[in-house]
């Protein structure tokens, strides 16, 4: 069980998720009102110690706990995907509140109703795969 | 302690551990994107047969099911023993606009009378959990990642393709917040 590692970091995460409130469909409407910083604090500052950890990572070559070097792959650049695929992300975003982490933490929390939102979220990434070759990347 | 843990976590100390879930991933051999276990989901189900998209190994993947799987549970713990007395600390501005729309606050997470079973036989209730769950899948796949991959793994990384699909993120939830939702919740 040299996985249970990631059981482990996903309950962390799950717990500060939850505790963070950036699981609430409330918190995202008040982001995208614009109405409170925090959500904004939150990814800021995330950012901010994100790009410090990769920036270290690569400095000092760090390996991973299995002995290889943390390697990152740069993303290939296009706009259309990006774009494109970020607007309908968002507009599922703001109306369920939930982006894919927080629909299983919020399941967690009780509202097993997200079975619904992840299970229709399964199926849109199915419907990706089927109209993938017809779709600007 | 628990008293302590039990408040809502300021930004402050929640942005900087979600960093640092992205690091212990990194750590642990993996990386920080959780839309792509949807895909994973799919690939088990079998449709890697009927769509080549899903036909890869998805044995690769499994640590990222067991992520999932722990954000449920650490959902479980957080409800069940870190909860707080005092609800959802939400903007005033907020709480009138969404009263505007015919949405209460009670200070739990969500809206209770969306976020329900009951909820499905209703034109909004449908909307919200299944054509906005269908959009987020959709849509994190063809923009590559969601909020993990993109907005916190790829700009950590100062991925521009990552800084376009956020300012996408961004446009559909502006789309949707200001021109869609009086639609969807004036009835």
């Amino acid at each position: 069980m040299k996985n249970i590692k990631y059981l482990i970091i996903g309950i962390l995460f799950g717990i500060i998720m939850t505790k963070s409130e950036a699981i609430s469909w409330y918190r995202i409407q008040e982001m995208f009102r614009f109405q409170s910083f925090h959500m904004y604090g939150i990814i800021g500052s995330a950012l901010i110690v994100g790009v410090i950890i990769v920036q270290l990572i690569k400095r000092y070559k760090l390996k991973s706990l299995e002995g290889t070097q943390i390697q990152f792959s740069d993303k290939n650049m296009s706009v259309a995907r990006y774009l494109y695929g970020g607007i309908i992300f968002g507009l599922g975003w703001a109306l369920s509140g939930a982006c894919p982490g927080p629909m299983f933490t919020l399941l967690g929390n009780g509202y097993s109703v997200f079975l619904v939102v992840i299970g229709s979220a399964i199926l849109g990434t199915y419907a990706y795969g089927l109209v993938r070759a017809r779709l600007p990347h | 302690m628990i008293e302590t843990l039990s408040q809502s976590w300021p930004w402050y100390i929640s942005g900087p551990l979600i960093a640092m879930i992205m690091f212990l991933l990194l750590w642990a051999g993996g990386n920080f994107g959780v839309s792509s276990n949807l895909r994973t989901i799919c690939a088990i189900g079998g449709a890697g047969k009927q769509v080549a998209f899903f036909n890869y190994k998805w044995k690769d993947q499994t640590w990222n099911l067991l992520f999932i799987v722990g954000a449920i549970i650490g959902g479980v713990i957080a409800h069940t023993y870190l909860s707080s007395k005092v609800g959802l600390n939400l903007s005033e501005a907020t709480i009138t606009d969404l009263a505007a729309l015919g949405i209460p606050f009670s200070g739990a997470m969500a809206p209770e009378e969306l976020f329900n079973w009951h909820s499905l036989t209703t034109v909004r209730g449908i909307l919200v959990l299944i054509v906005g769950g269908f959009m987020v899948g959709f849509g994190a796949r063809w923009a590559g990642g969601c909020t993990s991959g993109h907005a916190i793994s790829g700009l950590s990384n100062l991925q521009l393709p990552s800084l376009i699909a956020v300012i996408g993120f961004f446009i559909g939830g502006l789309i949707m917040t200001f021109l869609l939702f009086p639609l969807i919740f004036s009835a």
